[in-house]
């Protein structure tokens, strides 16, 4: 298949593996985050830890959007399903994600009508489809969805749609790299960065990362090649005591990203001034809100909204985990208390949050240690 | 009499999808609930066929229920799923199909044309199948009850005088056969429902796995150790029953499991894999080391068994999992299914 196979080729993994054992220098100690939760699951689909030399660590960061959304949002957004009106709909990554009171999929098994949706526009058409009903669209994501959520915005106060809302949980990357680094126990070298949002937000917002920080960042790819490559990117920055942000992907990132989508963002949507993270706690400007001029389609607006706030078990060590103090196996719920079927922590919840990740592909790795 | 409070192990509160997804949480249920309570020989019987023995001829029994939204999806329907799916479970048990029942559960106010449209399916896949449709019952439930239409099938066959598999008989060493290409059905079947507008040209791949089990069966019986039809929880679900019953590890290797390119490219795009997805026309078979050579050989020339391939081997390390190797040497964890397969967008 191609723009697949070329990046999943033996030989050229080889030679990028052999080439990051060439450029580590076995008396440290390299800890590059993966900001993204594509590339936490990329590199357990593709078990690219095998590749890497033992001192070559990857930290799993926070870039899941379901992982780190608060169970209280989960609960909030159902809520709205006790008005016998309304539709609600959401992205198939957010069905399972439990409430207090059951997931999405659970409450829809018990009555509730909840539908998966692909795209805010199918939402959107739903809700043409059925007059005499509410579709909420529970919006969920970083930079990469966010700008279908805007789109459709705009088309419902274009068309005047006037039985539609959006229940807005878009975050955004960069605050949230922006909080880890300010963490005092921060140990990171470096970061790759993050693939889909770059396409929209581009590279230049990661400057700072470079520049502030002293640490270099790459945004990469998901394919196995791409991921190498973008590891000997970064260990050739430290190798030469350059930090700069240079950009792997370049065959889908622009350097300045995605000017239609940024202004879609822009006229659809206002900065919280804080936002919750889950396993990372409250962190300011981190998240979207409908703005004023959106604010019939706004679900929050709209519905009573009870607020809800779960706190996660305190045995459940999510936030060390994101933060690369922790690995998923060392919290002391991974894999008994805590397993995909039934997360306990943010981090279980999605495939794409580290520590379902290493439950569902690594498990072998600490069964052998 | 077994004491069956004692061994009742669910405690799940409520039954949810998941406990039909064919995952863990159904294996939770059966073995945790039904197992305890009927008792020998049920527990192994999750999804194949039960053997009983009367005067001396061995006769394998199963039933399977059939629900699927839409009814009709590229490649088949509900009526053909009904027959081949349980002819399949007593083909992977050895057993040669004879006969079924049929019973429908029809939602008031189904088009006649829809039932009658699956009864000429059913008609039609029994008769490719070489079984007859032999009796049945039939219910109607209030509107808005049964999606239209559910089918239950209940099948009996006998299993060939050569064939003897079971868990336990499957050693390290031993050989993985898989007969085609996976993930047909579930990727037709989700994409049918409409909720992803993606087109692919694929159509469900059901079919009866007979006239392929019989080739496998001609060729190697003696080798052939264990055989099962990785329908719902896909291939990944099938290896990681098989590795804890037999307590053995199982290696695949990535690049040699045959997939389709459409279906590859609905799986990479909706973020799936194709080892968690539903087939309803293909097995897998474990076979001796020196048989295994020559049971490919057999269900190649077999038609509609072209695409066959060894895929993995049986292990003595990693007991009770399932790996998937990749080409370039690393090796992962195939875990058993949560629950159905859902598209990963954000």
């Amino acid at each position: 298949m191609k723009y697949v196979d070329e990046f999943r080729d033996p030989r050229l993994i080889a030679q990028a593996a052999d080439e990051i054992r060439r450029l580590v220098d076995p008396g440290r100690r390299y800890r590059i985050m993966e900001v993204c939760g594509g590339h936490t699951h990329a590199i357990y689909r593709f078990a690219l830890e095998d590749l890497l030399p033992r001192n070559v660590e990857l930290i799993h960061g926070p870039g899941c959007p379901v992982c780190v959304l608060p169970m209280g949002r989960v609960d909030d957004g159902l809520s709205l399903t006790g008005d016998p009106s309304v539709i609600f709909t959401t992205f198939g990554d957010v069905m399972r994600v439990p409430g207090r009171h059951g997931s999405p999929l659970e409450r829809q098994a018990g009555g509730a009508d909840v539908r998966m949706v692909y795209s805010p526009l199918d939402a959107l058409r739903l809700a043409r489809q059925n007059p005499d009903r509410h579709v909420v669209f529970f919006a969920i994501g970083f930079e990469t969805t966010a700008p279908s959520t805007a789109v459709t915005l705009r088309a419902a106060r274009q068309v005047d749609i006037p039985n539609f809302s959006i229940f807005c949980n878009h975050v955004m990357i960069v605050p949230a790299i922006r909080a880890i680094l300010d963490s005092p126990d921060m140990r990171l070298d470096a970061f790759i960065g993050p693939g889909h949002v770059s396409t929209v937000i581009g590279c230049r917002p990661y400057g700072f990362v470079a520049r502030e920080y002293g640490k270099p960042i790459v945004v990469s790819g998901f394919e196995p090649l791409d991921l190498l490559q973008s590891i000997v990117m970064i260990l050739r920055q430290l190798r030469e005591g350059r930090a700069e942000v240079e950009n792997q992907y370049a065959r889908v990132v622009p350097w300045d990203g995605n000017g239609p989508a940024l202004r879609a963002l822009a006229e659809t949507f206002d900065l919280r001034p804080f936002f919750e993270w889950r396993g990372l706690g409250f962190i300011s400007q981190s998240a979207l809100q409908v703005n004023e001029a959106h604010a019939r389609w706004d679900a929050e607006r709209r519905f009573p909204v009870p607020g809800i706030r779960v706190t996660d078990p305190k045995a459940a060590q999510c936030g060390e985990v994101l933060k690369g103090v922790l690995k998923p196996e060392q919290c002391k719920l991974f894999g008994k208390e805590c397993t995909p079927e039934r997360p306990v922590g943010a981090l279980m919840v999605s495939s794409e949050g580290a520590c379902a990740a290493h439950y569902n592909y690594g498990r072998r790795r600490t069964a052998v240690a | 009499m077994i004491d069956a409070q004692a061994t009742r192990t669910f405690t799940d509160p409520r039954i949810e999808m998941a406990h039909g997804a064919g995952g863990k949480a159904s294996r939770r249920l059966v073995e945790g609930l039904f197992a305890p309570l009927f008792g020998d020989p049920l527990p192994l019987a999750l999804t194949d066929a039960a053997p009983l023995e009367i005067d001396g001829i061995r006769l394998a029994l199963t039933a399977d229920g059939f629900v699927v939204r839409p009814l009709r999806f590229p490649g088949g329907s509900i009526g053909e799923l009904a027959v081949n799916g349980t002819v399949n479970d007593l083909a992977v048990s050895g057993a040669r199909p004879l006969a079924l029942l049929a019973t429908f559960v029809i939602e008031a106010g189904t088009a006649s044309q829809v039932v009658e449209d699956e009864a000429r399916a059913m008609a039609a896949a029994a008769a490719r199948a070489g079984v007859r449709v032999v009796g049945g019952d039939t219910k109607v439930v209030e509107h808005g009850k049964a999606d239209g239409l559910y089918i239950t099938t209940a099948g009996v066959g006998r299993v060939d005088a050569r064939v003897r598999v079971d868990a336990a008989s499957v050693r390290p060493g031993d050989r993985v056969l898989l007969s085609g290409p996976i993930g047909d059905h579930g990727v037709t079947v989700m994409l049918a429902r409409g909720a992803i507008e993606l087109e692919a040209a694929i159509c469900s791949d059901t079919r009866s796995v007979w006239p392929l089990v019989e080739a496998l069966v001609d060729a190697a019986a003696p080798g052939l150790r264990w055989m099962r039809d990785p329908t719902r929880g896909g291939v990944a679900t099938a290896l990681n029953e098989l590795a804890r019953e037999a307590r053995v590890g199982i290696a695949i290797h990535e690049e040699l499991i045959p997939v389709r390119d459409p279906v590859r490219g609905a799986c990479e795009l909706l973020g799936l894999d194709p080892l968690h997805i539903a087939n309803e026309g293909q097995f897998l078979a474990v076979v001796a080391p020196d048989m295994a050579d020559a049971a490919l050989d057999a269900v190649r020339r077999a038609p509609g068994g072209e695409a066959a391939a060894l895929v993995g081997d049986v292990r003595e390390d990693s007991r009770g999992m399932v790996l998937a190797v990749a080409a370039y040497g690393t090796s992962r964890v195939v875990d058993m299914l949560v629950g159905d397969p859902l598209p990963r967008i954000c």
